[in-house]
């Protein structure tokens, strides 16, 4: 965004085109990465975020996990994904999924502004809390499980929310510092406020949990946080903009 | 103590049948790491894994956890991350980013995409329907990886070399092989795990031959 009089203006940028035989010349720039995502999705979030933070510019390919069905389920996306889950990055000529796969894949291309610790220690510190999220809350509450859950899905969500949020608050008291682990960003940071956006979303008691409360705030007032906000995505539906 | 005692072994808290902790047991293998270990049986006593003890060491209250260098860690893959970080021989992960991208792939579709969602905790809340849910969720995962590990594997998951990948596999095999997936639909992870099961490391750490194992389920 720029503001000119006044005015907000969204820098669009060229697209970048492959020459008339397909093949990129040898002074056209590399392609943007690309981001299959969707607006709410908080894996999709975690990745814009990361992509913010590191200044890099990428191109958004929506995939609409409810609408027609769910586009995740296409014959062309499982040809981008084979888990038909959001998101998959097309980045360097391959195609990655698993969000934390493809941060840190960009964080090892990529390497400043770091998003993990030097040391090792406070590196797993930074591991345990993204796989908490990763692995122990989201594949709980995703779209696609509480469809199966069915009718109670809202307590199912709840229950595997306050769980997670439960041992997370506890860690946090430990590692934090401004953020998640000491007082520098990193993919702990990434992972956490997608999950208490989830979290608000299935209205679970937040006032439990004031560690992860005060670095979410912190954190959500960072551009790179909040420009890649759900509410202010190319797929938000109109009535969800902010 | 005298000043020349040696460092403290490495503790794993575990379970023999935990997929998640035998990931953690390959790992001390394959790199030569001697540990210790002691069970949390997560089914006696309605479950050890939920006392107030082992909640001060693992307050999501899961194995595996482990003690290693003064700290305690949990969570297999940062576990495993840990031990490959500090003690990088033989490596877990490739060289190559693009290549530990494919690894990590894999690892997290197991570690995120199928294992929590058939883990005893989910399954006991599921009730009635768990093994029909297990093997969706199982079922779901491995059509996903099939391709990619055609895609990814040489004589492992990822190229020619034992990775991160194969560490999670072949747990999750034996997992869906308890719970009676028709593997034939998947060729290449048969291929793989066939390969894996011979090696020592994956041997010695498989759940029927560890101190916690029952009687009735020793190889």
């Amino acid at each position: 965004m720029c503001t000119i009089h006044g005015l907000k203006y969204m820098i669009h940028l060229p697209q970048r085109r492959k020459s008339s035989t397909g093949v990129p010349s040898e002074e056209e720039p590399a392609e943007q990465p690309v981001l299959y995502g969707y607006f709410r999705s908080s894996c999709s979030w975690r990745v814009r975020i990361a992509f913010a933070l590191k200044g890099i510019e990428y191109e958004q390919k929506t995939i609409n996990i409810l609408k027609d069905g769910g586009q995740q389920l296409t014959d062309q996306f499982k040809a981008v994904n084979p888990m038909q889950q959001v998101p998959a990055v097309t980045i360097d000529g391959i195609t990655l999924s698993q969000s934390l796969a493809i941060i840190q894949y960009i964080e090892e291309t990529r390497p400043e502004p770091r998003l993990l610790p030097a040391d090792p220690k406070q590196r797993a510190h930074v591991r345990i809390i993204c796989d908490i999220i990763a692995s122990g809350i989201q594949p709980l509450q995703n779209v696609y499980v509480i469809q199966k859950i069915g009718e109670e899905k809202v307590q199912w969500a709840q229950h595997f929310i306050n769980r997670g949020f439960e041992a997370l608050e506890h860690i946090l008291k430990q590692t934090a510092g401004k953020h998640c682990v000491g007082d520098e960003i990193s993919m702990a940071d990434i992972c956490l406020v997608p999950q208490v956006y989830n979290a608000e979303r299935f209205k679970v008691d937040m006032s439990r949990f004031p560690t992860i409360r005060r670095l979410n705030q912190t954190l959500i007032e960072i551009d790179a946080f909040k420009a890649t906000h759900p509410s202010c995505q190319p797929d938000t539906p109109d009535d969800l903009q902010a």
